[in-house]
């Protein structure tokens, strides 16, 4: 039968979460178009996971090969731009992840394939395929349909999809042989490195006050920082924060640095795009202030402050002030 | 090294409120502010370090445009801040024949070769070789992108601006726009709420005096 690929990722041992999150929409998907899903997994010594994957896929194709150890894109496309000739599926889901977009546009380039990245859903209707994604840093979402093809390649954003604990599918496992002959000729993986250990684990505090893009100037970090003082919680930040060098990276609560889930989370002038939002979602109370009613951050938020938060803030961190004074 | 440095002019929509047209297939233009994608700017900055460093020029050019023109590096965002596909670098990559590697975080040229650092999630990075030619899509945060002085603009205004046609670049009608793409734009809308922050409205001090009520309540001060 035809199949509907999902590429494992994984890394240092692990299978990421989108992996299953791309799993557990691949089900819904090749269940409503009669097709086979089938997890394909690139990599070294994986029987384990294959093991794991059959209880989520119809069918686990496992590519064994030591060059596929650690990912790299030039090997990774070499190996499924021959498992998609050889098997056509109508389908292949890949995470918009570090590894997704490094591999996925240039794949679909090379088989000629419509692409579409960091999809929120997606939808057969017959053979065409309606994607939604968002633009605007999350203000707005596109519905768009991808020109018609026997093939797809789509980016799934991850947590997006809730994994849902289903009956074990018992999937086959098929293991292909590699067909990588030569040597990986252009890119090399040389290591991983770790992130360095700051002084604050904002990932343990009750309390975390999350500034971002709209405090404007480094003069302006005080007013945050204080507020964070009176609560007796600690200081986060969304990206720009940190690529401003304003707050360590060891600060920053998003896909690409931190996730908390403290008591407490106050956000202060950040517009809420997904990658900070992933990082805070799940705390238990969240407050935000921000001048764009709009703000995704809303979207997530308990309660919203729509005001300028130089006016705001400063007379919060007072009254906060005087509250635990007496 | 000769570096080519590919940038988009997307409208600045951080903080503002963003309306969806009549159309309901783009967005309202009128009343935003268009600048350089954040992004290139950091890939600009980069192309300038690395320039400076090792000598060679910078062309500003997109595409079908590059693969006649001299270069040892190609320099693009990781992606664009308005429809942030973080696909546009790779596919020209590939399109050129040549080596890629995204979101990087620090270039250090080597005999032949970038050492580079490619940002994955949760902090961690990688470290990679690629040889030349190669493209590099450049995270936010690898420098600090430089302010430019009056002087630099005017001699960046006196600078000889090419723009090319589809004719110069040989490509039809049909293989750019819309119907050159692999996909179609449906409709344009306002995420749904999955849940509605409630909004506590007043003065500054009425919302903040609200604030610390709920905070008293749930016993957080």
């Amino acid at each position: 039968m035809t199949e509907l690929f999902v590429l494992v990722e994984h890394r240092q041992g692990e299978i990421r979460d989108v992996t299953f999150e791309m799993l557990t929409k691949g089900r819904e998907l090749s269940e409503r178009t009669n097709t086979d899903l089938t997890a394909v997994l690139l990599g070294h010594n994986v029987k384990d996971f294959a093991k794991k994957l059959g209880e989520y896929a119809k069918r686990v194709l496992v590519v064994d090969d030591a060059r596929l150890e650690n990912f790299n894109s030039e090997a990774y496309q070499e190996v499924l731009a021959h498992l998609i000739t050889q098997r056509k599926p109508t389908l292949t889901l890949i995470g918009h992840t570090a590894f997704g977009v490094d591999l996925a546009p240039s794949l679909a380039t090379q088989l000629s394939l419509p692409l579409a990245t960091d999809c929120i859903d997606l939808d057969f209707e017959g053979k065409r395929l309606d994607v939604v994604r968002q633009v605007y840093g999350g203000k707005v979402n596109v519905k768009a349909r991808l020109r018609e093809s026997m093939s797809y390649v789509v980016t799934i954003r991850p947590a997006t999809f809730e994994v849902q604990e289903i009956e074990p599918l018992g999937g086959e496992i098929v293991e292909i042989k590699s067909p990588l002959v030569e040597d990986i000729k252009y890119k090399r993986f040389i290591e991983y490195v770790q992130p360095a250990v700051g002084e604050v684990d904002i990932a343990s505090a009750e309390v975390v006050v999350g500034v971002g893009r709209g405090i404007k100037d480094e003069e302006n970090m005080p007013i945050v920082r204080e507020l964070a003082d009176a609560l007796g919680g600690v200081l986060g930040c969304s990206r720009p924060i940190v690529d401003k060098e304003w707050l360590p990276k060891d600060r920053q609560v998003g896909t690409s640095g931190k996730t908390v889930k403290p008591k407490l989370y106050i956000g202060v002038g950040i517009s809420g795009a997904f990658q900070h939002v992933t990082g805070m979602k799940n705390s238990d109370l969240i407050i935000a202030i921000n001048k764009d009613p709009k703000a995704p951050i809303f979207r997530v938020a308990d309660y919203g402050v729509v005001d300028d938060l130089f006016k705001v803030v400063p007379v919060l961190k007072s009254k906060i002030k005087e509250a635990r004074e007496e | 090294m000769d570096i080519v440095v590919c940038v988009k002019h997307v409208p600045e929509t951080a903080e503002v409120e963003i309306a969806v047209d009549k159309s309901g297939k783009s967005i309202v233009t009128e009343d935003l502010v268009f600048d350089i994608n954040e992004w290139d700017d950091y890939a600009l900055e980069e192309a300038v370090l690395l320039k400076e460093k090792l000598g060679g020029s910078i062309a500003k050019i997109l595409h079908r445009a590059i693969k006649d023109l001299p270069f040892d590096l190609i320099l693009t965002g990781a992606q664009a801040g308005d429809d942030g596909y973080a696909q546009v670098g790779v596919v020209l990559a590939e399109l050129l024949g040549i080596p890629h590697a995204t979101m990087v975080k620090k270039v250090e040229p080597v005999e032949g070769l970038v050492k580079i650092n490619r940002e994955l999630e949760g902090g961690l990075e990688e470290t990679v070789e690629v040889e030349l030619p190669t493209l590099l899509t450049i995270q936010t945060g690898i420098n600090e992108p430089r302010y430019v002085s009056i002087m630099g603009i005017r001699k960046a205004r006196a600078k000889e601006i090419n723009v090319l046609g589809l004719e110069d670049l040989q490509l039809g009608e049909n293989e750019v726009g819309e119907s050159g793409s692999w996909m179609t734009v449906e409709r344009m809308f306002i995420p749904p709420a999955e849940k509605e922050a409630e909004i506590l409205g007043g003065s500054p001090d009425e919302v903040t005096l609200k604030i610390v009520e709920i905070l008293r309540a749930r016993g957080l001060i």
